[in-house]
């Protein structure tokens, strides 16, 4: 029986096969999954925040994608995961709300999933899927078992990536 | 002094925050009541400080399905706001508004999303108005934006906007209705600078 790990928002953990990890609801935050498929040992985080080193409160590491996705890293290689076969899938990202222009409100999910991208290449670790952006929000899970990447959006069928 | 935090925020502040709930509340309804020509009573908002990241299912379950009415506002105080409702609050506004029977159930449509919408910008015009009265600051709100998706997506706004500032964020729960109670959710996200300013034109600057 697999058991299902549960992240919150601006929170990470790990995972091993036959288990899944998964986070609800995921609206302008990212969900990042670094897996390796050899030991079937992955992790997920959902950010909030592109860049810690804009803001001075920035004690809850989990919160910001760059020092998110290093906690993450640290943890599935602990775990017993190989760095050089770590792959990565992100989804969320998106607009919750049409509003025009620049605000931070309008390009949030934007940014943070670029910062996903920038913080991955400073890595080298491989981006391989993605489902960012749009206007609706995602629950994510990660199947350990296969590495596969479910994603449920209201009133859409389910996307596996 | 040091930039404002929501850890800071002391009762006196907490205490406002529940009157601008009050009064904006009692603007709402009586709003709501003669658009839809019934009679409506209100209970005392409730303020609530909550961390952040427990933000998602604060109102419901993360995956529950919620209506999110979101506008900016600016001049005196720049920011933005959101009202939200669970569906059944949202469906009976709705058959109100469009003379349905009130156990009419189905998915929203095109109109009866903008009738949604045109409510949220009452209601949430209704604060604004008693925050600009309560503090002599004008505040323009911009048009209203809506959703409907899971709870934590849509609160995953106001995380987002408060967690840039501190782990904690502010709710107002307000209830007003007549046979049915309308439960709503209010949550103000004025840009740090306009926090002071706030707390400044209240008199109660840390």
């Amino acid at each position: 029986m697999s058991k299902v790990i549960k992240v919150g928002m601006a929170d990470l953990n790990i995972c091993k096969s036959p288990d899944i990890i998964t986070t609800i609801g995921l609206g302008s935050c990212i969900g990042l999954t670094f897996y390796d498929p050899v030991t079937k040992i992955g992790g997920l985080v959902h950010y909030m925040l592109p860049d810690s080193t804009q803001m001075r409160n920035n004690s809850n590491i989990a919160k910001f994608a760059d020092t998110g996705i290093d906690e993450l890293l640290k943890q599935v290689i602990r775990a017993g995961a190989n760095r050089n076969r770590l792959v990565s899938k992100i989804a969320g990202g998106a607009k919750m709300f049409q509003v025009s222009g620049m605000s931070n409100v309008g390009n949030v999910g934007e940014r943070n999933a670029l910062a996903a991208k920038a913080k991955l290449r400073e890595l080298r670790i491989r981006l391989i899927a993605e489902d960012t952006g749009l206007n609706y929000g995602r629950t994510v899970e990660l199947h350990c078992d296969t590495g596969e990447f479910y994603i449920k959006a209201i009133g859409k069928p389910i996307k596996i990536i | 002094m040091g930039k404002f935090t929501l850890e800071q925020v002391n009762d006196r502040y907490v205490d406002v925050l529940r009157e601008i709930g009050n009064v904006g509340a009692g603007n709402a309804t009586t709003a709501i009541a003669s658009m839809l020509g019934i009679r409506i009573d209100m209970n005392v908002p409730k303020v609530e400080l909550l961390e952040v990241s427990k933000l998602g299912s604060a109102i419901c379950p993360e995956d529950e399905i919620i209506v999110g009415i979101f506008l900016e506002v600016q001049s005196d105080i720049d920011g933005s706001m959101m009202f939200l409702m669970k569906m059944d609050s949202a469906q009976f506004l709705v058959n109100k508004l469009m003379g349905r029977d009130s156990d009419y159930e189905s998915q929203f449509d095109e109109m009866d999303l903008s009738a949604l919408k045109e409510i949220g910008n009452i209601i949430a015009a209704s604060y604004l108005n008693a925050l600009s009265t309560m503090t002599n600051l004008v505040i323009t709100p911009s048009i209203p934006h809506i959703a409907v998706d899971m709870a934590a997506s849509i609160l995953s706004v106001p995380a987002i906007q408060f967690g840039q500032f501190g782990d904690n964020a502010l709710l107002i729960q307000t209830e007003f209705g007549d046979d049915v109670m309308i439960n709503g959710f209010f949550i103000l996200m004025p840009e740090q600078d306009s926090y002071e300013k706030i707390l400044t034109a209240l008199g109660l600057s840390l």
